[in-house]
């Protein structure tokens, strides 16, 4: 994998050198967009439910007996912000959206389609790889967003209807509003801004590189969702710790 | 895209070699096919035909020895950009998310050459040519082989190109279909004077459209000539290539 990672940042600058050409193939961007969003939406949607509501379960049943029941807003809230819902939603896009772009570009590379577009003198990055990072740094954070939400939500819900619990959902937001900031949101979003480019480059990569037949995008595949998760995970950890600086402020 | 007028390319191939791994696949081929001619490449299954092709238009880089264009060699940045150059693929590589209308005239559509209107005439035109009118809307999918084949063939006319290199454009194709082909590489170079190599297992198809050929036998090139001098050639395998005949015994 870590031989890749200079071609992958040189596949990464190039894209960005295209950029300018974004306007001219937003056509292609649209239709990504609207693929991702299709494919995610209601994944997303189940997983943060759930994943709020669990937190919110487990924490809420070391909180009670220490008296603290009215913190489990805040706790889940900040939980799902900065931490859960960007990885989450980027490991699930991962596997969801990754996996189909590189077996796509795979397959275009294994039967001759990218050297078709570049006999007509096409440039796959401009083609192929452009709108597909683009679309996908695009739905992350948006989809980031919209997953804490819903964490928060099924936080609310287990919360206010565990029988153990019962917390009233007026309690739950208003300590969550009181401990979470807008800081805190920002923090969720901005890391998966930069796990939304790692899963495309890394994707469109894996899918640029693939030999052999069907074997071949079948191993480029499980590369591009392996190796996405991976530093996703690595770059999770750098990013956290870099982004406390700021909080410091 | 282009800011070359001439209408077609001189093409010269100058102790061309490459190797996969420790498979020598070009030994060392040479040969010149002068603007406006019909090219022909003829051999064995496996004889480097496809490579020499990839080779031409840029796909592989060879390992020694040079392409050139017009005296510029391909390997040089930019160079293959400034002219018009197509490749029909042996596999047609026809991009299986567009239909046959966007395949068509993805080349015009992705350069901004014309507008949608026009495009469409355009392609509409060059489709029925290869006898697939009015089939824009299919998806590669629903073709038969022989269909992606013709899509492929229009989508490299649309190019208009000066240099076109057709990888068995008719292994596919029933009799028929390869006449109207061939009298197509005619006709194009006619209107056109595009210059073209043709890589053929066809024999009729080769002798019909051939200013000259070259038969390429294990990455080398056996003899090149007039269809004259190849078919008056004793080689005893180039006898043996073109004098192949099905003869089996029916008990
Ligand atoms: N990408 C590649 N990697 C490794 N070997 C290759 C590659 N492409 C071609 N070869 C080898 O090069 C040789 C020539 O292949 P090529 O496709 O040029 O044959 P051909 O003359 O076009 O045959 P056919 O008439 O069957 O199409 C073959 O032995 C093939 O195995
Ligand atoms: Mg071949």
């Amino acid at each position: 994998m870590f031989q890749n990672i200079g071609e992958m940042i040189i596949l990464f600058w190039r894209t960005l050198q295209a950029l300018p050409l974004a306007l001219r193939h937003r056509a292609k961007v649209f239709e990504q967009l609207f693929e991702i969003g299709n494919a995610s939406l209601l994944m997303a949607c189940i997983l943060s439910l759930f994943i709020g509501g669990v937190l919110a379960l487990q924490a809420g049943s070391v909180l009670v007996e220490r008296g603290m029941a009215n913190f489990i807003g805040g706790m889940v809230g900040v939980s799902m912000a900065k931490e859960l819902a960007p990885v989450m939603m980027s490991i699930l896009i991962a596997g969801r959206i990754g996996s189909a772009m590189a077996a796509e570009i795979g397959s275009m590379r294994v039967y001759q389609e990218i050297d078709a577009l570049k006999t007509m003198n096409i440039n796959p990055i401009h083609y192929l790889v452009l709108p597909r990072v683009l679309a996908i740094t695009i739905v992350l954070p948006i989809l980031v967003v919209f997953s804490i939400m819903v964490g928060w939500l099924g936080g609310a819900l287990v919360s206010h209807f565990n029988a153990h619990i019962n917390l009233s959902l007026e309690g739950y937001f208003n300590n969550l509003r009181e401990i979470v900031s807008i800081g805190d949101v920002l923090n969720g979003v901005i890391k998966s801004f930069a796990f939304a480019l790692v899963i495309g480059v890394v994707a469109c990569h894996q899918g640029l590189i693939t030999i052999g037949g069907p074997r071949g995008i079948g191993r480029s595949v499980t590369k591009a969702v392996v190796n996405s998760i991976v530093l996703i995970l690595l770059l999770d950890y750098v990013l956290t710790r870099f982004l406390m600086y700021f909080e410091a402020f | 895209m282009s800011s070359n007028n001439s209408q077609s390319v001189r093409v010269e191939i100058r102790d061309l070699r490459k190797s996969f791994g420790s498979q020598e696949v070009l030994k060392g081929i040479s040969f010149t096919v002068e603007r406006g001619e019909i090219f022909v490449i003829m051999g064995p299954s496996g004889s480097g035909k496809s490579v020499l092709l990839r080779h031409i238009i840029g796909l592989n880089r060879p390992a020694s020895g040079d392409i050139l264009i017009e005296g510029d060699s391909v390997t040089k940045p930019g160079v293959l950009a400034q002219y018009r150059m197509a490749m029909v693929f042996q596999s047609g590589a026809l991009l299986n998310s567009l239909n046959v209308g966007e395949n068509v005239g993805l080349y015009l559509s992705e350069h901004r050459l014309k507008t949608p209107d026009e495009i469409k005439r355009i392609v509409a035109d060059k489709l029925e040519i290869v006898g697939l009118k009015g089939l824009e809307d299919k998806m590669p999918s629903e073709l038969s082989g022989g269909m992606k084949k013709r899509v492929a063939i229009a989508r490299a006319l649309v190019v208009e190109p000066q240099l076109i290199l057709y990888d068995e454009p008719t292994s596919e194709l029933d009799p028929l279909m390869t006449v109207i082909i061939g009298e197509e590489i005619l006709r194009l170079r006619e209107h056109t004077h595009s210059t073209s190599i043709v890589v053929t297992h066809d024999r009729d198809l080769a002798f019909g459209v051939a200013d000259r050929m070259a038969i390429l036998h294990e990455g080398e090139i056996l003899f090149s000539g007039t269809p004259a001098e190849v078919k008056a050639n004793p080689h005893p395998l180039i006898q043996k290539f073109l004098h192949a005949e099905v003869q089996f015994q029916k008990s």
